[in-house]
C-alpha cells in the first residue's frame, strides 16, 4: 500500500527531531525514588507495602484500587521510607511510595538476559494475567491499562491491531529509538497482542519521516515470520498518532462519537506498550522503565540525550544527569509541544507514562496576545475530529451548553490543531477543554438519570 | 389631485383599522391567563434577572412566589428584606427578617505578600488556570487573580486591584446574588453577614497546607496554630484542615482574634478605630490573670472543704 | 528554582501566520492590479488610492482610540486592505471628498459598529462603494480616464463598457453594434479601459489571486462557483439570443466581476464558512449579478450581489457545517 493518512484536518508543525541520533543510554540509580500511586488512568493504586519493608526490583508495591486501575512496582530495590502525599508535575498533591535505593537486586524471577524469546504462550488468559499482573499500561500518553484494553468485552472482535510507531509530536524521539534498537522484542510484543486478542490482523504505523525505523520494523517483522502482520507508511501529518486518526488512516472507518475503538473493530497500542508486553510476558520483567527524550529547540547536541529510566526518578534529578535545564529554556514540558503538560514543578517523580523533558525557548512558546476573530476557518480546517472551534469557543464564551453538545464538544481530542493555527492566537483549546468537560458532566448525569429511572421501572414492574 | 390625496388618506385608514382589529383580536385569542398577582409581584421585583434567588430571573421568582404557600424558602438578596415585605403583603405572606449579607474575598495573598514562582501563559481565566495545575504562587489554595468573579458580577461590585492583584468588593453595589461565590473555583468568596454599621471579622485565608508550609508560601498566611480559637470566648472560631474559620452567627466584633493572630490573617473591617492590639492583648492577658485567680480560689476553697468534710 | 519557568496549557507552539500576515498577503496581491492602473490613470489614480487607504487608516485609529478607548487595531492592516478595495472601485476622476465621505462609511458605518474586524455582516469596501453610487451618481459613473503614464489604446471617454452596452441595448441596439460602435475586441478585455482600477487588468487581478492560492490565503471555491454560475448563465442566455444577451467571456471580464468573485467575495468575515456554504454564496451571486445584468437597470450588478449575499451568510453558517469524524 501507499502512504496512508487521516481523512480530516491535520497541521504540519516542523517534526524537530533534533534528539534522533541519540542512542538510549541507561540512567544511574538516585538515592531516593517516589512512586506514584496514580501512574495510569481510572482508579489511583492501593500500596500493599508499609514504611521499614525491604523491596527488591519488580516487586509488587501497589495493587489495582479498581477494575480500571494497574499494578505498581518497585523500580529499585531499598527500603520504604514513607507512603505520603507528595507534589505531582502539576503541583497537586498525590500519594507517594518513598523508597531509599540501596544496591540493585532484582526479583529472582526477572529474566534480564538479552536473549529474543520468540516462543509465545497458547493460553489467552494466562498471557492476559501476565500482562495485569506487570502492571503494563499504554505507554502513548493515556496511560490506559493494557489487560484492560486487550481483553473487550463479550460481544466485541478486533479485527485489526494497530501499533502506534508514528510519534507524530515534534521533538519525541523515545519511540523512534526503540523500534530502532530494539524492533525484534516490539514485533514478538505485537504477536503477542495478536494471540490475545483471538489472532486478528496487524498493522504497525510508522510515519514516513522515520525511513530507518520502517526498515528496522520491516526487516524484523520478515524474519520473525510472524502471520498477518505488516508494516505500514503513514504520511508525516499531526495527529497522525492519535487513536481515532490511525483507525481512520488504516481501517478506513471512523469511531462513532462516544464509542470505543473495539466498536470498529481496533485495538490501537503504542510500540513502546508493545515492548513492555514483550517484557512482562516473555521475560516477567513488569513496567518499571520506559523511555524519555530530553530535548528542545536552540540547546546544543550535548543536552540532547534518549535516556532508559526508572520510574519514580525525580524529574530533576535526570535534568541533572543530563546536563542541567539550558539557558534558553523558558517552558519546560512533559510530553511533546501539542499536547504535553508544562512542568510548574521539576521535582516531580518520573512515571510509567513519563516520555520527555523538553526544553522550549521563549521565542517558540511564548504566547502572542489574542485579538479578533477574522472567521478564516482555519481552526476548522484544522481539526482532525472536523470539529468547528470557532463555534464552540463563541458557545462556550455563552454558556450554551446545549448548543456545544449539539456541535459535538465532547468529541474533541484536545490535540492543539485549532489553536496552532489561529491567526488571531485566540486561546481556543483553552476553552474548548472547559466546554467538552461540562459536556461531559452533563451527558453522564444525563446517562445516571436514565440508569436510575430504568432501574427504578424494573424494580416497579419486579413487585 | 384631491381625489388622490383622499383615496390615499381613506385606504390607508382603513388598512390602519383593519390591521389594528386583526391585531386586538389576535391578543385577545391567545392571550395565556394568568394569575395577575404574578404580574403585581414583578412589578416590585428590582427586575435584575441577576439569578441570585435560584430562579431563572424576577418573572419567574414571582411566578413561584404566587404558586408557593409560603415564602420561607424563597429570598431575593438584591432586594432584600424590603423587596420580600412588598411581596408578602401581596401575597398575604409573613416573612422574617434576615440579616443583609456581602461577598466576602477570604485571600489576602498580595503579590507583595505571595512571591510568584512561575509564570502563567494561559488564557486569562480562572477556572482554566486552576484546572491546569495548583498555581503561580506556592499557595495551592490562594486567589488565582484572573477575574472570573469581576466578570461574573452582574452589578459592578467587583473589580481587580492592579497592585494587590485580588479582587476588591464594593459593598455599596455587592446584593449577595452569590455570582461570584459560584464562579470561583478556590471557593474563596463567601456570603457572610454585612455586619451592624458594616463592622465583621473573617480569617483571609484558606490555604489547607501545614503551618510551615502556608508561611513559607505566603507572608499572609493562617498557619493553623490555634490562638483565634484559645482567644475567643465567644465560641466563634474553629481550627479545621489547619485553617480558622470564624462563624460570623457567633462573633461578637471583639476583635481580640485579630490581635493575637500571629500573620496578620485575621482582618476586620468598617470598624471607626483602629484596632490597639497591645491594648487588647492586655486585656485578654488581664482576664486570664484574673481566671488564674479565680481558679486558685477555687481551688483553695476546694481544699479547705475536703479537708473540712475528710 | 530562581528563574520563572512559564506554564499554559497545551499546545506550546504555534504555527507561523497571523492576521497582519495574511493582509499583508492581500496587500501584496492586490498590487500588480494597483500598478497598472497607476501607469494607466497617473498622478489622480495615486492620490486616490493614498487618500482611501489613509482615510480608512485614520478613522480606525481614531475611533478605536477616542471613541471606544481601547487599543488600536489598525496594526492589523484590515484598514488598509478595506481602504485599497475601495479606492479600485472608483473612478480616478472622483473629487477627493468624496473618497474620504467612502471611507468614513467604510470604517464608521460597516465595520466598527458592528463590534470591528470579524463581526461585520456586510463587507465594508462595497458598501462605501455603493453608498458613494447611491449618493454621488453623477460623481460615480463619471469615467473619463486622467491622464496616465502610458498611452491607452482605444481610449474611452464617458462610461464603462457595460454602462455603454445598457444604454446601447436600451435603445434597440445589439450586442455586435456595440462592439463595432465602440471599438472593443476581446483582447481589449484583458486590459480594459474607461473603468475602475479594478476592473482595468483581468490579468492583473488573476496573477494576485494565483499569488493568494499559493500562500492557502483564500478559499478557492467560491471564486469558482460565481464565475461558473455567471458562465453558466450568459451561455444559456447568450445561445439563445446573442443579440440581446452578451455571452461568456464578456460578463466574465468587465464590470467587477473578476475583482468582486476574487478578492471581495472571498472575504473571510463576510462569506460562509463551509465549503458547501460557500459554494450556495457563489451560485446566489453569480445568479444576482447575472439577473441585475441583464434586466435590471443599473449595467453593473457584482456590488449589489455581494451585499444580497452578505445578508444570507450567518443562515447558511447556521445551517450548513463541516463534516465532523464519526457523524454520517
Amino acid at each position: 500500500m501507499g502512504k496512508l493518512t487521516f481523512s480530516m484536518g491535520g497541521v504540519h508543525p516542523h517534526d524537530s527531531k533534533y534528539a534522533r541520533e541519540c542512542a538510549i543510554e541507561e540512567l544511574p540509580l538516585p538515592q531516593t525514588v517516589y512512586v506514584s500511586m496514580a501512574q495510569h488512568l481510572g482508579a489511583p493504586a492501593k500500596p500493599l507495602v508499609a514504611v521499614g519493608d525491604s523491596v527488591k526490583v519488580g516487586q509488587v508495591i501497589a495493587e489495582p484500587g479498581g477494575f480500571i486501575s494497574a499494578f505498581v512496582h518497585s523500580p529499585v530495590s531499598g527500603t520504604v521510607k514513607a507512603i505520603a502525599p507528595r507534589k505531582d508535575l502539576a503541583g497537586n498533591f498525590v500519594t507517594h511510595v518513598e523508597i531509599a535505593v540501596e544496591g540493585d537486586e532484582w526479583d529472582p524471577a526477572i529474566d534480564r538476559s538479552k536473549d529474543l524469546v520468540t516462543a509465545i504462550p497458547d493460553d489467552k488468559a494466562a498471557i492476559l494475567d501476565k500482562i495485569k499482573a506487570a502492571g503494563v499500561v499504554g505507554l502513548g500518553g493515556a496511560t490506559f491499562p493494557a489487560h484492560v484494553k486487550l481483553n473487550p468485552a463479550p460481544g466485541k472482535v478486533a479485527e485489526c491491531l494497530i501499533l502506534n510507531g508514528a510519534e507524530c509530536e515534534p521533538f519525541l524521539t523515545s519511540d523512534y529509538r526503540i523500534m530502532i534498537e530494539r524492533p525484534k522484542e516490539i514485533v514478538v510484543g505485537a504477536a503477542i497482542m495478536q494471540k490475545v486478542l483471538g489472532g486478528c490482523r496487524c498493522v504497525i504505523g510508522i510515519e514516513e519521516n522515520k525511513p530507518e525505523a520502517i526498515a528496522a520494523m520491516t526487516d524484523a517483522v520478515r524474519e520473525l515470520g510472524y502471520a498477518n502482520m505488516e508494516v505500514q507508511v503513514l504520511k508525516k501529518r499531526y495527529p497522525q498518532g492519535g487513536e481515532k486518526q490511525l483507525i481512520d488512516a488504516v481501517m478506513r472507518r471512523q469511531v462513532k462519537s462516544g464509542g470505543l475503538p473495539i466498536d470498529v473493530g481496533a485495538v490501537v497500542q503504542n510500540v513502546a506498550t508493545s515492548l513492555a508486553v514483550y517484557e512482562a510476558v516473555q521475560k516477567n520483567k513488569p513496567l518499571i522503565t520506559n523511555v524519555l527524550t530530553i530535548t528542545g529547540d536552540q540547546i546544543p547536541g550535548n543536552l540532547q540525550h534518549n535516556y532508559l529510566f526508572r520510574i519514580g526518578m525525580p524529574l530533576s534529578w535526570i535534568v541533572e544527569q543530563a546536563g542541567g535545564v539550558p539557558e534558553t529554556a523558558a517552558k519546560l514540558i512533559s510530553g511533546g509541544p501539542m499536547m504535553g503538560k508544562a512542568i510548574s514543578n521539576l521535582d516531580a517523580a518520573t512515571v510509567k507514562g513519563s516520555s520527555s523533558v523538553l526544553y522550549l525557548s521563549e521565542g517558540m512558546t511564548r504566547r502572542k496576545p489574542a485579538t479578533s476573530c477574522i472567521r478564516c476557518g482555519k481552526c476548522a480546517d484544522a481539526c482532525p475530529m472536523g470539529l468547528e472551534p470557532f463555534l464552540l469557543n463563541r458557545l462556550y464564551k455563552a454558556a450554551d451548553l446545549e448548543g456545544l453538545e449539539a456541535n459535538a464538544a465532547q468529541d474533541c481530542i484536545e490535540c492543539g490543531c485549532c489553536l496552532y493555527s489561529c491567526p488571531a492566537y485566540i486561546p481556543l483549546l483553552d476553552n474548548i477543554r472547559q466546554a467538552k468537560g461540562q459536556v461531559m458532566g452533563v451527558i453522564r448525569a444525563r446517562a445516571a438519570a436514565a440508569k436510575a429511572a430504568a432501574e427504578a421501572a424494573k424494580a416497579a414492574t419486579n413487585k | 389631485m384631491t381625489l388622490t390625496f383622499i383615496w390615499t388618506v381613506a385606504i390607508l385608514t382603513v388598512l390602519g383599522l383593519v390591521l389594528a382589529l386583526i391585531l386586538f383580536w389576535v391578543a385577545r385569542k391567545f392571550k395565556v391567563e394568568e394569575d395577575p398577582r404574578i404580574d403585581e409581584v414583578e412589578k416590585v421585583m428590582p427586575g435584575a434577572n441577576c439569578g441570585g434567588c435560584g430562579f431563572a430571573g424576577c418573572r419567574a421568582f414571582a411566578d413561584a412566589a404566587v404558586k408557593a404557600t409560603n415564602l420561607d424558602n424563597q429570598y431575593c438578596p438584591v432586594g432584600g428584606d424590603e423587596v420580600m415585605q412588598k411581596v408578602a403583603s401581596i401575597l398575604g405572606f409573613t416573612v422574617a427578617a434576615k440579616a443583609p449579607q456581602v461577598a466576602v474575598v477570604r485571600c489576602n495573598g498580595t503579590c507583595s505578600a505571595r512571591p510568584r514562582i512561575n509564570e502563567y501563559d494561559g488564557v486569562q481565566s480562572c477556572r482554566v488556570k486552576a484546572a491546569l495545575y495548583s498555581g503561580d504562587t506556592g499557595c495551592a489554595f490562594g486567589c488565582l487573580g484572573c477575574g472570573d468573579c469581576v466578570a461574573a458580577c452582574q452589578f459592578g461590585a467587583l473589580s481587580m486591584d492592579p497592585e494587590t492583584g485580588l479582587p476588591v468588593v464594593d459593598e455599596t453595589k455587592c446584593t449577595a446574588c452569590g455570582a461570584c461565590t459560584k464562579a470561583c473555583p478556590k471557593h474563596i468568596i463567601e456570603l457572610r453577614a454585612k455586619g451592624p454599621r458594616g463592622m465583621r471579622m473573617y480569617v483571609s485565608c484558606v490555604n489547607k497546607d501545614k503551618g510551615p508550609v502556608a508561611k513559607k508560601a505566603c507572608a499572609s498566611a493562617c498557619i493553623g496554630c490555634g490562638l483565634c480559637a484559645k482567644t475567643c470566648t465567644h465560641d466563634a472560631i474553629t481550627v479545621v484542615d489547619n485553617v480558622a474559620y470564624i462563624d460570623f452567627t457567633k462573633c461578637k466584633l471583639c476583635r481580640e482574634c485579630e490581635a493575637v493572630c500571629p500573620t496578620g490573617a485575621i482582618h476586620g473591617v468598617n470598624f471607626p478605630k483602629e484596632l490597639d492590639k497591645e491594648a487588647v492583648k492586655k486585656r485578654i492577658a488581664d482576664r486570664k490573670a484574673k481566671a488564674a485567680e479565680a481558679a486558685k480560689a477555687a481551688e483553695a476553697t476546694e481544699e479547705k472543704k475536703e479537708v473540712a468534710n475528710g | 528554582m530562581d528563574k520563572k519557568y512559564i506554564v499554559s496549557p497545551s499546545p506550546h507552539i504555534h504555527a507561523d501566520v497571523s492576521t497582519t500576515k495574511i493582509m499583508r498577503d492581500v496587500i501584496i496581491a492586490l498590487c500588480p492590479a494597483i500598478l497598472v492602473s497607476i501607469l494607466a490613470y497617473g498622478w489622480a489614480e495615486l492620490l486616490v488610492l493614498l487618500v482611501s487607504v489613509a482615510s480608512c487608516v485614520l478613522l480606525e485609529w481614531a475611533v478605536t482610540r477616542w471613541m471606544l478607548k481601547r487599543p488600536s487595531t489598525v496594526g492589523d492592516l484590515s484598514a488598509v486592505v478595506t481602504g485599497l478595495l475601495l479606492a479600485m472601485n472608483l473612478p480616478s476622476s472622483i473629487p477627493l471628498w468624496i473618497v474620504f465621505i467612502g471611507a468614513v462609511v467604510c470604517i464608521c458605518v460597516a465595520k466598527l459598529p458592528f463590534g470591528g474586524i470579524g463581526q461585520n455582516v456586510f463587507n465594508p469596501a462595497i458598501t462605501g462603494r455603493v453608498f458613494l453610487l447611491v449618493s454621488f451618481p453623477a460623481q460615480m459613473t463619471d469615467w473619463t480616464p486622467t491622464a496616465g503614464f502610458l498611452s491607452i489604446p482605444d481610449a474611452v471617454s464617458g462610461a464603462t463598457p457595460l454602462g455603454v452596452l445598457k444604454e446601447t441595448l436600451k435603445s434597440g441596439g445589439t450586442i455586435s453594434q456595440f462592439m463595432e460602435t465602440n471599438g472593443y475586441t476581446w483582447s481589449s478585455f484583458f486590459f480594459d479601459l474607461g473603468a475602475s482600477a479594478g476592473e482595468l487588468s483581468a490579468g492583473a487581478l488573476l496573477l494576485g489571486f494565483i499569488y493568494l492560492l499559493i500562500r492557502r490565503v483564500v478559499k478557492p471555491w467560491i471564486p469558482v462557483s460565481i464565475l461558473g454560475t455567471m458562465a453558466i448563465i450568459a451561455a444559456i442566455f447568450s445561445g439563445i439570443n446573442p443579440d440581446a444577451y452578451t455571452g461568456v467571456a464578456f460578463n466574465l471580464l468587465t464590470g467587477g466581476a473578476l475583482l468582486g468573485a476574487l478578492f471581495m467575495a472571498t472575504d473571510y468575515v463576510t462569506s460562509p464558512m463551509s465549503t458547501l456554504g460557500g459554494i450556495i454564496y457563489g451560485i446566489g451571486i453569480g445568479v444576482i449579478v447575472m439577473m441585475i445584468r441583464y434586466f435590471g437597470s443599473y449595467p453593473e450588478g457584482m456590488s449589489f450581489a455581494i451585499l444580497l449575499m452578505n445578508c444570507t451568510v450567518p443562515l447558511l453558517n447556521m445551517w450548513f457545517h463541516q463534516k465532523k469524524y464519526g457523524r454520517a
